[in-house]
């Protein structure tokens, strides 16, 4: 049945052995069929013992110290912060902002960036195709800025409409922010053009990666980027833990986000003075165990390697495209697997999103249903809500196989 | 879980044939409610008198549970007196359905009754 190679599928079973979840079952006795991974991914045992580690053996607040163990928890954070430095090939570990997620590093840049640059007359353009995360902080902010939001239209087949940009991007765009790979319709997006288009017009580029930097090797200088968000927790890290790159002169231009411990230089009754770059925009003791846990996450990828885990998942998504199609009744969302990152939305006629989750769940298959934090992209399809299948290192065609049988199964019920 | 165990054969069978699916003409009582998590929406409609339900219907989308449940609850509910079904509460809706149900949807199961009780009760809409 499955078209994959056994050498693959050799390395997927060895991958397989250091998540210790996988080892589970779930829904009396079924192996667990975790494709869920869009939302969060599992953690390996690597990620698991550093953080303990930590708190077992050098459990301290860094930055403050002088003794041993905050010197040594310092040192094993800011190594963190320096692996994901060169993991995302920026050219300074300066350029990291350590935050609790993209949703908090998309934040840090409408409030501290936004405030700073934008005003009446200014705008921002992001698109249909945006989580919520990157929609929200916007609508907040323009509240109190004034500046006007407008979106690129998304086409049928799940693509920016780049014939758009023409009429949406003007000397007026002062941000062009956009996600790098959809969480909904899965379109990696053509990021060059787009970079390139927002040039042409001096706007400034964020581009959300939390489903990209997880799944495929990104340079953020290649990229060209002005910001890149993304998560720790769906590449192998924990939760509560996040990173915002950005250019540095762009770092420079803004003020900081919030205020407290550890971004200041100098403190008065007057007034204060910020720390460098960083820690500007780290206020208050950070998320210690995350950060180190982040860098063991950036460990194990590099290790198995950023374009075998991009090559794996266009192997299980494109397998999973080929049965999924011939399900009648069943549509996918978004464009073909030669345009899509590892993960399918879709809708089954007749079967309730939620009723899909439920009826996989009841056979050991974790996936997610509901509009995944993007409701204006459901809205363009008319449809309130899908249920969505995503990939990830440790993911097998034999997996695709449990997926499509219990839709199939799924199907029948409700027929 | 088997999946039996998730559906009995009577909840598809309110979910794929209805029961008082539809509009009144001129309802007594007029309710809408939705639930932003999965999409679900509901409205009610009841003909009332004397402080009797004398008819019922209901029309909405979304999952099996919340629309079976609304079909239940529809069926069940012409003839009984306002004053009853102001005391019907997750434990009445939990019977009709018959399966055990987890904490995410138990929303879409009691979305139904949700809105008939803001109905029976005369609110405008669900208090914060």
């Amino acid at each position: 049945m499955s078209t994959m190679s056994s050498a693959v599928l050799d390395r997927t079973a060895a991958l397989r052995q250091d998540f210790p979840i996988l080892q589970r079952t779930v829904a009396g006795g079924m192996p667990l069929v975790y494709l869920d991974n869009g939302a969060t991914s599992q953690k390996p045992e690597s990620v698991l013992r550093a953080m303990d580690e930590y708190y077992r053996l050098y459990n301290a607040n860094v930055h403050r110290g002088v003794h041993t163990l905050s010197e040594e928890a310092t040192a094993l954070y800011e190594g963190a912060r320096a692996k994901v430095a060169r993991f995302i090939n920026a050219p300074s570990a300066n350029q990291v902002i350590f935050t609790r997620g993209t949703t908090e590093s998309i934040n840090l840049v409408a409030y501290a960036w936004g405030r700073a640059h934008l005003g009446p007359g200014d705008e921002v353009l992001i698109t249909e195709m945006e989580h919520h995360a990157n929609i929200v902080p916007w609508q907040i902010v323009q509240e109190q800025l004034g500046f006007t939001l407008r979106y690129v239209p998304v086409t049928p087949r799940g693509l920016l409409d780049l014939d758009a940009l023409d009429g949406l991007l003007s000397e007026k765009t002062k941000l062009f922010a956009f996600v790098h790979v959809s969480n909904v319709v899965g379109t990696i997006n053509p990021v060059a053009e787009l970079v390139a288009r927002a040039r042409a017009v001096g706007a400034k580029v964020l581009i959300d990666g939390a489903q990209s930097v997880p799944h495929m090797a990104v340079d953020v200088q290649a990229l060209d980027a002005d910001f890149f968000a993304f998560s720790s927790h769906k590449m192998c890290g924990p939760t509560g833990m996040g990173v915002l790159y950005a250019k540095r002169d762009v770092l420079e231009s803004m003020p900081p986000f919030m205020g407290g411990g550890d971004m200041i230089r100098e403190v008065t009754m007057v007034g204060s003075k910020w720390n460098s770059l960083p820690y500007k925009f780290e206020a208050g003791t950070p998320s210690i165990a995350e950060g180190i846990g982040l860098g063991a996450a950036v460990d194990y990828l590099q290790a198995v390697g950023m374009d075998w885990v991009q090559a794996h998942e266009q192997e299980l998504v494109a397998y999973a495209y080929g049965r999924m199609s011939e399900m009648e009744g069943l549509r996918i969302l978004g464009p073909g697997p030669d345009q899509r990152g590892g993960l399918i939305s879709f809708t089954l006629e007749g079967v309730h999103p939620h009723d899909i989750a439920a009826i996989l769940d009841s056979r050991g298959v974790a996936v997610r249903a509901g509009h995944h934090c993007a409701a204006p992209l459901h809205a363009c399809y008319g449809i309130p809500a899908s249920a969505r299948a995503s990939f990830y290192l440790y993911n097998t065609a034999q997996e695709v196989d449990v997926l499509t049988d219990a839709l199939h199964k799924a199907q029948q019920m409700f027929s | 879980m088997s999946t039996d165990a998730l559906y009995r054969e009577e909840i598809l069978d309110h979910y794929k044939h209805p029961r008082q699916k539809g509009h009144l003409e001129n309802p007594d009582i007029h309710y809408h409610d939705h639930n932003p998590f999965c999409g679900d929406e509901i409205t009610i409609e009841l003909k009332v008198e004397d402080g009797v339900v004398i008819d019922a219907a209901f029309d909405g989308r979304g999952c099996a549970i919340s629309q079976a449940t609304a079909s239940m609850l529809m069926e069940e509910i012409v003839g009984k007196s306002l004053d009853e079904i102001k005391t019907w509460d997750k434990e009445h809706i939990l019977d009709l359905l018959g399966i055990e149900i987890g904490p995410v949807r138990l929303k879409c199961a009691l979305l139904s009754l949700k809105a008939l009780k803001a109905g029976v009760w005369g609110l405008e809409e669900w208090p914060e």
